[in-house]
């Protein structure tokens, strides 16, 4: 209803006749810290959430020792490199029935957070629309050094916000119960991390 | 006007429905087990940052710049998303929200919708109204799930089946989930058992609902927090999306996130950071939802921003930490307070939003605290609980005639203080009062002091008064 808009903003003028001040946002926290290394932060902060963390100078190779035989989603611009044989790999259009019966998802990122351990997909190159790295199961994820930052006010920085974005902490988990933590409910219940370069 | 469905219907006054909770053992074993359990990883996780008090600091200034500008980051907002291809509806009350969602999921051809873990729908009782149109919602979080196969209501802003435990959760899911015989109480099996019973749900759902924690202005960004996957689910895979959000959770700019991103998963889950994080805006072509619809709703809220005192309620960013802390919440349990909002928050948020402190419920709610201040202490947005309660206490008396007994009793007071001889003669028929007491307790005096105890154990008065020993000692 067109009027409820024109309502809600009256009652809005009304609530503020006081005029209260609007006050100076003070940003006197830390947007940046000083980290010995972020990529051995990252690695043991993603670590942590119980996610494997590996640091590899060769993709490829990793890729054709972990997955060889195994049916594996991938977005369409993945490095050629990474495609090595022994995987069958499917490619989009995939429906979501394909997804869920696949064995896993091979993304690269867009930034990962040391402070948090946490990886963000932007929807850009090598990582696919979001439905890719949810359903399958298993998840093997691409970071490059050069794509971790130490906090998360790096790492908003870096971001487009108009792009869907999604940050991942580990593997799905919930502390529902009891308030104790279990991982792996409805995202990929294990989470790779390979840091490279 | 329709019944504001904040609070519960037939709720009964805080001190009644705390005193049966009291009584049930196991729900505070429950309770007391879990609250001691993340009380002790929040604060780890806070204090692992150097510069957590600067975090609130500007938290609680971004909210109050938003609080203090609504009218136009509300425009802003509605601006940003539709340039995305969002459509966005205004809602003034629960009811027309609740028909808003209806109306949309019965265009989109559903029968059954799929729900992210929702404070906002919870408190409009969409579930209920949905239910009534002929539209099922499946709630996908597990706690959630949890509370709506028991039959139950939610009893905690993070956790809602936090009065449960293990084995009870189990024995719920064996009688209301195909497979179940085999299931056993860890939560492991538990976990699974949900994933595999939602499945198919999220793989066919035309429609979720979700809630927003963040709404970013300028860019018209929605957020969504969550640790399961059910959210991403709900987001991304079915055709149509509707999120139904109060409209003080905008934050002006993108760079504001900044700050929440940091507040809100160490206060609440008590992790660096939460599994998923979910933010979208408007619709992109080929991933996620074609249809993007953002509801925004009022519900109390513009009248509770114009309590200058009480308005600073609306900068929650329903973390739950004051729930953890609280030892009133930690002895009764959320279900106590009658309300989706329970705790230290909800005691001045749940009046607040319903509006009414004629209403007992209602007015029972500030006394149900008994000041200590944790909450304040762990708020990561600032708002000082303790005083908005006291304030809302003066509301619940004022609310009164001036002729109500708890009234006329101050009154009383007042003039018997203003005299010297007076009080003395009032002390000693007090310290008669002691044949009206048990155990150091007197539970229930006669009227009109009833009026009082029906709410408080009132101590016995001493033996003798502090100005009789000392005449008699010193004197």
């Amino acid at each position: 209803m067109a009027d409820s808009k024109a309502e809600i903003l009256r009652r809005i003028r009304t609530a503020l006749a006081d005029k209260p001040a609007t006050p100076v946002v003070e940003r006197s926290y830390q947007r940046t810290r000083s980290f010995p290394s972020v990529i051995d932060l990252f690695a043991e902060r993603v670590a942590d959430y119980r996610a494997v963390v590996h640091r590899v100078t060769s993709v490829p190779a990793f890729i054709e020792e972990t997955l060889s035989g195994k049916r594996i989603v991938v977005p369409a611009d993945v490095p050629e490199e990474w495609l090595v044989s022994p995987v069958t790999w499917l490619h989009e259009p995939l429906s979501v029935t394909d997804l869920d019966q696949s064995d896993g998802v091979l993304t690269g990122s867009a930034v990962g957070i040391a402070e948090t351990g946490t990886i963000v997909l932007d929807a850009g190159v090598a990582q696919g629309r979001r439905a890719l790295s949810l359903l399958p199961d298993y998840h093997l994820c691409v970071v490059r050094a050069e794509q971790i930052v130490g906090t998360v006010p790096e790492a908003l920085e870096r971001l487009d916000p108009h792009r869907p974005l999604t940050f991942i902490s580990g593997p799905s988990a919930t502390s529902d119960i009891e308030l104790d933590r279990v991982e792996g409910v409805h995202g990929p219940r294990t989470l790779e991390v390979l840091i490279t370069g | 006007m329709d019944r504001n469905p904040v609070t519960w219907l037939g709720s009964p006054a805080f001190p009644t429905a705390a005193k049966s909770a009291l009584a049930d053992d196991q729900l505070r074993r429950n309770l007391r087990h879990a609250t001691g359990l993340i009380r002790t990883k929040r604060a780890h996780a806070v204090a692992e940052l150097p510069d957590w008090e600067e975090l609130r600091l500007a938290g609680e200034a971004i909210k109050d710049s938003v609080l203090a500008n609504l009218d136009t980051y509300l425009e802003q907002l509605e601006e940003s998303v539709t340039a995305r291809g969002g459509i966005v509806h205004w809602a003034v009350d629960a009811a027309e929200a609740n028909a808003i969602v209806l109306r949309l999921a019965k265009e989109a051809g559903a029968d059954e919708v799929v729900k992210v873990k929702s404070m906002t729908t919870a408190e409009i009782g969409l579930n209920e109204a949905l239910a009534a149109g002929g539209v099922e919602a499946i709630e996908t979080d597990l706690a959630e799930l949890i509370v709506q196969l028991g039959d139950d209501r939610p009893s905690h802003i993070l956790v809602p089946a936090i009065h449960k435990n293990r084995t009870e959760i189990r024995d719920i899911f064996k009688a209301r989930m195909p497979n179940t015989a085999e299931l056993t109480d860890s939560p492991p099996e538990l976990a699974e058992a949900a994933r595999k019973y939602l499945r198919q749900k999220f793989l066919s759902a035309k429609v979720a609902v979700s809630g927003a924690n963040f709404a970013v202005a300028s860019t018209g960004s929605v957020v969504v927090v969550e640790s399961e996957g059910n959210g991403r689910m709900c987001l991304t895979l079915p055709d149509t999306l509707i999120t139904v959000m109060g409209i003080e959770k905008i934050v002006p700019a993108w760079q504001d996130l900044e700050v929440f991103l940091q507040l809100l998963p160490r206060s609440s889950t008590a992790e660096r950071m939460n599994p998923y994080t979910s933010v979208w805006s408007g619709v992109t072509p080929g991933d996620g939802p074609r249809n993007f619809h953002l509801i925004l709703l009022d519900n109390g809220r513009t009248s509770t921003l114009a309590d200058r005192v009480g308005r600073q309620a609306l900068r929650c960013i329903r973390c739950s930490a004051c729930l953890n802390v609280c030892p009133v919440y930690e002895r009764t349990g959320g279900q106590a307070y009658g309300s989706v909002y329970p705790g230290p928050i909800g005691a001045i948020l749940t009046p607040q939003l319903g509006g009414d402190m004629h209403d007992k419920h209602a007015a029972s709610l500030p006394y149900a605290s008994s000041l200590c201040g944790a909450c304040f202490e762990v708020c990561p947005v600032r708002i000082d609980i303790p005083s908005v309660l006291v304030h809302l206490r003066a509301d619940a008396v004022a609310a009164k005639s001036r002729f109500s007994p708890e009234a006329i009793s101050m009154a009383a007071m007042s003039w018997v203080m203003a005299g010297p001889k007076r009080f003395h003669i009032a002390q000693r028929l007090a310290t008669a009062g002691r044949l009206l007491s048990r155990d150091g307790k007197i539970r229930k005096l006669p009227y009109p002091g009833s009026q009082w105890t029906q709410s408080r154990d009132l101590p016995a008065p001493a033996k003798e008064s502090f100005s009789a020993w000392w005449k008699r000692t010193r004197g």
